[in-house]
């Protein structure tokens, strides 16, 4: 196997406040492959966005990372120096947020904000660097791109502002992409069109790919591999068709349920009670076992690691043959039916 | 079933100009956007009715014309029979609005964090004279029991709780004047979607319950697919389909809620080929002639361009009309 482009191990990520001491993530592993996209699920405070932040080092004080390393195809990343890391900071790893107006100067045009990154990062001379602008602009699907260029970010709608953050984030030739909600600000029809963009790109280019989102839609469609995130850890892991069709976790059981969908109508939408924990709150052994329909005596005092199970990888005590339960897979045959 | 909420022609128009003196200066003429311009359409007693489009489609104008928010520039809303728009119906009107109520998107916004849900709640109690005194305390608790929550939670404050709480409070406050008409606007579209879950299923439960009608207002078509009986699908200040819930997802008419639909990302992993979106929703201030949608539609001809289509049989479109749609495949959703 040819090592993986993003390799996270054992991250956990802290904020010191007044009341103590926040575990927003806990010891949390996993792989990102050259040109794969991994989707990052779960619902707000699951940590799914921190995780992105720890990535390209941008977690700023209170925030901390308390223990594990990054990866960068093989190199260590997260104990980079400032400046170090600023060089790997679009260079090597580019960025794509929701909000595309705020990733953007308003006060200097498209075409300048492409060339002044990209003279950051390659040895170019600027009429190159230029022509290169075109290039991505072309690329990423903008109209009459060496026209647009010259324009300022408030002359773009928003789906194009987007592909241009998109062209932006692509400038250096990355490794990796890390889009922490690229479609949620946009209409369905530009969205789509924007999900199709970055699988284009993720194939053409090799480039890997961090997905984070809200919207299982948007992963169904364009991850390869999905991690559920839940309470600041990783509940479920695995290929996106099964998690999405055949979930293990009970928490990603109830998440898929919960989604309403155009394929049928179904009189009742599975519920989780209760809603996540809050940092502060969060319970002993596993966090889930609170709001857990199938939850057991070992849930309460310890907590589960990661087991393998195929290709997935689903951190839940059901699926631990040392529970000494019955196989689960029969029973999770019905999916639970929860009261609210 | 009989008709409750009936629109017609109901248009309302923005003046987005800028001030007279920087207009004059600069010779520039009157700008006005048109956000709803002629729409009509029915809903029925028990029903829940949806509004869906993209942003700037004038759902949520539509939506605050209907109860009386705003008041719209031609046009008329007629509930249970009485205008909400002419001067003789005042006293009915004043009647007829106890039972007409709005919950909103942001919980956050639509609660005042320096009330206290006992008294959130009960305000439209006390406004329409529905009780008095002790009888005020006991319909609240029952309310708050009602959506889910417990009657102590009217002594708290609204950020104590979460933002699908605070939606069920919201929803409390709706009922709390007997109404039997609510105007939800993109009522889950802050939540997460476990939450929005709850909420959806307990929406469902009360209009079982009650016998409520819903005008639902939302972008997101899986929630609509799920919650309406009916659905309006809206582009550039118009309707340009309306059809019951099943027959709208089983057989789209109208090109642009095919697109739509097509886009929609999907769960079921069905790998359905796709027909690429073009183009976005174009300036509300300068739409393009005719019919609105012909410039991102792949049926359109002279005519769309030049010649607005009216809703005729549930859909406004040259192309369906003359039958010109045959040519296109059907989008491929399963029914």
């Amino acid at each position: 196997m040819t090592e993986p482009i993003l390799s996270v191990r054992g991250l956990s990520v802290e904020f010191v406040t007044r009341r103590g001491t926040l575990r927003a993530l806990d010891n949390i592993s996993f792989d990102i492959a050259r040109g794969e996209v991994l989707g990052v699920v779960g619902e707000s405070g699951a940590g799914k966005s921190v995780t992105g932040s720890a990535v390209i080092g941008l977690i700023e004080p209170p925030g901390r990372i308390a223990g594990g390393e990054i990866r960068l195809a093989g190199q260590r990343i997260d104990n980079l120096g400032r400046d170090a890391m600023r060089h790997v900071r679009g260079k090597r790893i580019g960025m794509v947020f929701q909000d595309p107006l705020t990733s953007l100067n308003p006060l200097y045009r498209v075409g300048d904000q492409l060339v002044e990154t990209i003279l950051a990062h390659l040895p170019l001379s600027p009429s190159a660097a230029r022509k290169r602008a075109i290039d991505l602009l072309a690329e990423v699907g903008i109209p009459a791109p060496d026209r647009r260029i010259d324009g300022y970010p408030h002359e773009f709608s928003g789906g194009m502002r987007q592909r241009v953050v998109l062209a932006l984030a692509l400038c250096a030739e990355p490794e990796l992409v890390i889009a922490d909600e690229p479609t949620t600000a946009l209409d369905v029809s530009v969205q789509a069109q924007i999900i199709a963009l970055i699988r284009r790109l993720c194939r053409e280019r090799g480039t890997a790919v961090m997905l984070i989102t809200h919207d299982m839609g948007v992963i169904a469609e364009t991850a390869d591999r999905v991690a559920v995130m839940y309470a600041g850890r990783i509940a479920e892991i695995g290929p996106v068709r099964d998690v999405v069709q055949d979930p293990l976790h009970p928490y990603a059981v109830g998440l898929m349920g919960s989604i309403p969908t155009l394929a049928g109508e179904a009189e009742r939408l599975v519920q989780i009670p209760g809603s996540m924990p809050r940092l502060t709150a969060i319970p002993a052994g596993c966090a889930f076992n609170p709001r857990c329909p199938r939850v057991f005596s070992r849930c309460h005092v310890e907590r589960p690691e990661p087991i393998a199970r195929g290709a997935h990888q689903v951190a839940c005590f059901l699926y631990d043959p040392a529970s000494g339960l019955p196989d689960p897979r029969q029973r999770a045959g019905v999916s639970p039916e929860v009261g609210a | 079933m009989s008709t409750l909420v009936e629109v017609r022609d109901l248009r309302r128009v923005f003046d987005v100009s800028k001030p007279w003196l920087e207009r004059t200066l600069a010779r520039e003429s009157r700008m006005l956007l048109k956000a709803v311009d002629g729409v009509s359409f029915s809903i029925q007693r028990g029903e829940t009715f949806a509004l869906v489009g993209e942003s700037g489609s004038g759902k949520s104008t539509v939506a605050r014309m209907v109860v009386g928010l705003l008041q719209p520039t031609a046009g008329e809303v007629m509930i249970d029979g009485v205008s909400m728009t002419a001067a003789a119906d005042a006293a009915a009107r004043r009647r007829l609005r106890r039972r007409i109520q709005m919950i909103f998107q942001d919980p956050y916004a639509s609660l005042d964090p320096r009330w206290r849900v006992g008294r959130i709640i009960a305000e439209p109690i006390r406004a329409f004279g529905l009780a008095r005194g002790d009888a005020v305390t006991a319909r609240t608790g029952e309310l708050l029991r009602l959506v889910g929550l417990d009657p102590a939670d009217a002594a708290k404050f609204p950020h104590e709780f979460s933002g699908g709480q605070r939606q069920r409070i919201a929803i409390a406050r709706a009922l709390a004047a007997e109404s039997d008409f609510i105007v939800c606007d993109e009522p889950t579209s802050a939540l997460d979607v476990s939450v929005q879950a709850q909420i959806l299923n307990l929406m469902r439960d009360l209009q079982d319950r009650l016998g409520l009608t819903y005008l639902f207002i939302s972008h997101n078509l899986a929630v609509v697919r799920h919650m309406a009986t009916t659905i309006g699908v809206m582009y550039l200040g118009r309707v340009v389909e309306v059809a019951p819930a099943r027959q709208l997802f089983a057989a789209p008419r109208h090109p642009y809620t095919r697109m739509l639909l097509d886009a929609v990302p999907d769960l079921a992993l069905s790998g359905r080929p796709r027909t690429p979106v073009q183009g976005e929703i174009p300036n509300p201030i300068s739409p393009p002639t005719g019919c609105t949608f012909h410039p991102r539609c792949g049926l359109a001809n002279d005519r769309c361009r030049r010649e607005n289509p009216v809703l005729r049989d549930g859909v406004a479109c040259h192309a369906v009309e003359e039958g010109r749609d045959m040519a296109m495949p059907a989008a491929a959703v399963t029914a």
